[in-house]
């Protein structure tokens, strides 16, 4: 078991490593530069423009040839220093997504879970009931195949802007500020619901297909007709069923989790919700290198993690896994 | 009193129509009587292993009476078959290396299965370990997971599983068809050494090989087109045949001293009929070199010397 998690330390470092490298020239490759757009805010003579921007471009360390400023980079990603924000300037990078990933993890954490948990139910179900069979199959197909910014645009439109019963923007309401009270508790659920509720439908229709065809599929294996031909009954049956079923739902649910901190940018910008996937459009459309660096490397090191505790979790519950890395 | 089937007729539902795979079947298994159900690929032999225990869908019963030890079992009924499963006619299927659950250790597998039918597993424990000791696999399978057996290994695991309960009847569909001559022989003495220790009742023992029938099989019954040809026990079978299927049937197996490259090995010309819609009376006689009128007709099984039956108007 050591040596297997070794292995799988040194493959998830050079990824981790060979991840970061691309996150740092992407931004990089974008054409124009963030200091120009810092600049040309501020609406200045053309003369002080041109000061401030050269002094900008030292500030950030832009005027260095690229494998210095890649170097330095590296060497404050290991003292922790993420860069200042450009569009927020001069908030720290690290700062701003620390404000942000809760708003993600409020979100995405119970969208995800309640999701897996209720497609896994429904799904099993509807593998041996007929009606239901029937409809959650079409349900599921359409439910998955919806992009998740249609099905949030018609929420927002029929439950928000028709109806009336839900806001369709922002995390809570602009008059009120974030303590600890029944009154902004209330506030938040109600802003957090139509969000919550568009992603939940698309990721449950995705769920529940699966489920349905793994538990089918089981259902049809050599161990299932023999059990049920040595007349076992089909509570047993389901039960085996449903715990191999599970095995690729489980690394499903490990993915979807390592990539909550990224937020779920389509939604995020519908509804207006200040998650990292809102932080991640306003850093493109600011041409802010280090906030964009800064979320990306969230959302590698939250799906590597991911995986990492997949990969044990994997090997506890499949006995061929176990044995395959004991090498027994 | 063994295991009677009258008349057994059981079709496959397929969109052009009914397969008729099993038209008719009649015969019967003495007690401790190991059968041999011979016949080439598609002739019903695993059919009627299946319709005695596990008649599913697209399977369809038409008629016919199964009985066991003088009581009816009602293979038509999924539900109340589950009384006979296991307890009394149990199965070792064809596919027995990977009939075991891959995420569930073998004993727990087992614990689970026997509560099922309301048995204590502790109190069978002891027996199960005897068993094991005979098939010569060690008590730490049940500790293990399918995955830590070999391939021969979890085959003896489920031979052992599949008759734990002492049934009347077992059915051993194609148990040697995947395996090496050397386990083939162990498989088959395992067979003998069950039905001789009293594990099962009756056997019956569906292949394709008649040169193991020869060696394990009381009687042998050969199946052609979904009707039985010939059933009579082994000797009589191999030493003197009455069906023209059978007789051509054990003349092209190959013999010990005789060179092929000489004499070419003889096979049976023709094909077997469509089971989709085939033709009326015996099913042999498109192939058959000594078919006449009568033939169109259905022949019965009949009785011509003790426990020797044929399906040929030749024969009556």
């Amino acid at each position: 078991m050591g040596r297997y998690l070794g292995q799988k330390l040194l493959i998830y470092s050079l990824t981790f490593f060979f991840a970061v490298t691309i996150d740092w020239l992407i931004p990089r490759l974008m054409p124009g530069n963030p200091v120009d757009t810092l600049v040309s805010r501020m609406a200045l003579r053309a003369d002080v423009a041109a000061i401030l921007r050269s002094y900008y471009l030292q500030a950030f360390q832009l005027d260095l040839p690229l494998w210095q400023q890649y170097l330095n980079f590296w060497g404050a990603l290991l003292r922790g220093d993420l860069g200042v924000s450009i569009w927020l300037f001069p908030q720290p990078v690290l700062k701003l997504i620390l404000d942000a990933v809760p708003y993600d993890l409020f979100l995405l954490l119970p969208a995800v879970i309640l999701s897996w948990i209720a497609g896994n139910q429904v799904g099993a179900m509807a593998a041996r009931v007929r009606w239901l069979d029937n409809s959650i199959l079409p349900l599921g197909y359409i439910l998955t195949a919806t992009p998740y910014m249609w099905l949030a645009l018609i929420l927002a439109w029929s439950l928000g802007q028709v109806a009336g019963l839900f806001p369709i923007a922002g995390a809570y309401s602009f008059g009120i500020r974030p303590h600890l009270s029944w009154m902004f508790i209330k506030d938040l659920l109600w802003h957090w619901f139509l969000p919550f509720a568009s992603l939940f439908l698309v990721m449950f229709g995705g769920w529940a297909i699966g489920m349905r065809n793994m538990i089918i599929y089981e259902l049809e294996a050599d161990y299932s007709r023999y059990l049920e031909s040595l007349g076992a009954p089909p509570r047993l049956i389901r039960k085996y069923a449903f715990r191999n079923a599970m095995l690729p739902q489980i690394t499903g649910l490990a993915l979807q989790l390592g990539t909550i901190v990224a937020g779920a940018v389509a939604t995020e910008i519908v509804f207006a919700y200040p998650g990292t996937g809102y932080l991640i459009l306003q850093a493109v459309l600011n041409q802010d290198y280090f906030l964009l660096q800064g979320c990306f490397l969230f959302i590698i090191t939250g799906v590597l993690i991911a995986n990492f505790i997949i990969d044990i979790i994997y090997a506890l519950v499949d006995p061929r896994i176990r044995t395959g890395m004991t090498g027994a | 009193m063994g295991l009677r089937v009258e008349n057994l007729r059981v079709y496959y539902r397929t969109l052009r129509g009914y397969v008729r795979a099993l038209e008719g079947v009649t015969f019967s298994v003495a007690d401790g009587e190991i059968m041999g159900l011979a016949g080439e690929s598609g002739c019903g032999k695993t059919t009627l292993g299946h319709s005695l225990i596990y008649l599913k869908p697209p399977m369809n019963y038409i008629e016919g009476q199964v009985f066991l030890d003088g009581q009816e079992v009602p293979i038509w009924d999924m539900k109340r078959m589950n009384e006979f499963r296991f307890r009394r006619i149990s199965v070792i299927p064809q596919y027995a290396m990977n009939a075991l659950n891959p995420t569930r250790k073998i004993g727990q597998l087992i614990a689970d299965l026997l509560a099922a039918h309301g048995v204590d597993f502790k109190e069978i424990l002891p027996e199960l370990k005897r068993r094991l000791d005979l098939v010569q696999l060690s008590h730490e399978v049940l500790n293990m997971y399918p995955i830590e057996l070999s391939g021969g290994m979890r085959q003896r695991a489920v031979m052992v599983i599949s008759t734990l309960l002492n049934p009347s009847l077992l059915i051993a569909d194609e148990i040697t068809s995947a395996l090496d001559v050397s386990t083939q022989k162990a498989v088959c003495e395992m067979i003998v050494e069950f039905r001789n220790r009293g594990f099962v009742r009756s056997t019956i023992f569906i292949t394709h090989d008649i040169s193991i029938l020869y060696q394990i099989a009381d009687t042998i019954a050969v199946m052609y087109a979904g009707q039985m040809a010939e059933k009579a026990p082994t000797e009589a079978i191999l030493r003197s045949p009455r069906h023209p299927y059978t007789r051509m049937l054990i003349a092209s197996l190959p013999q010990v001293g005789v060179r092929y490259r000489e004499e070419r090995l003889r096979g049976i010309p023709g094909a077997p009929p469509r089971l989709l819609d085939p033709p009326p009376g015996c099913r042999f006689q498109g192939r058959c070199p000594v078919a006449f009128e009568r033939c169109v007709e259905t022949p019965p099984f009949v009785e011509v010397e003790p426990g020797h039956f044929v399906a040929c108007w030749r024969e009556i």
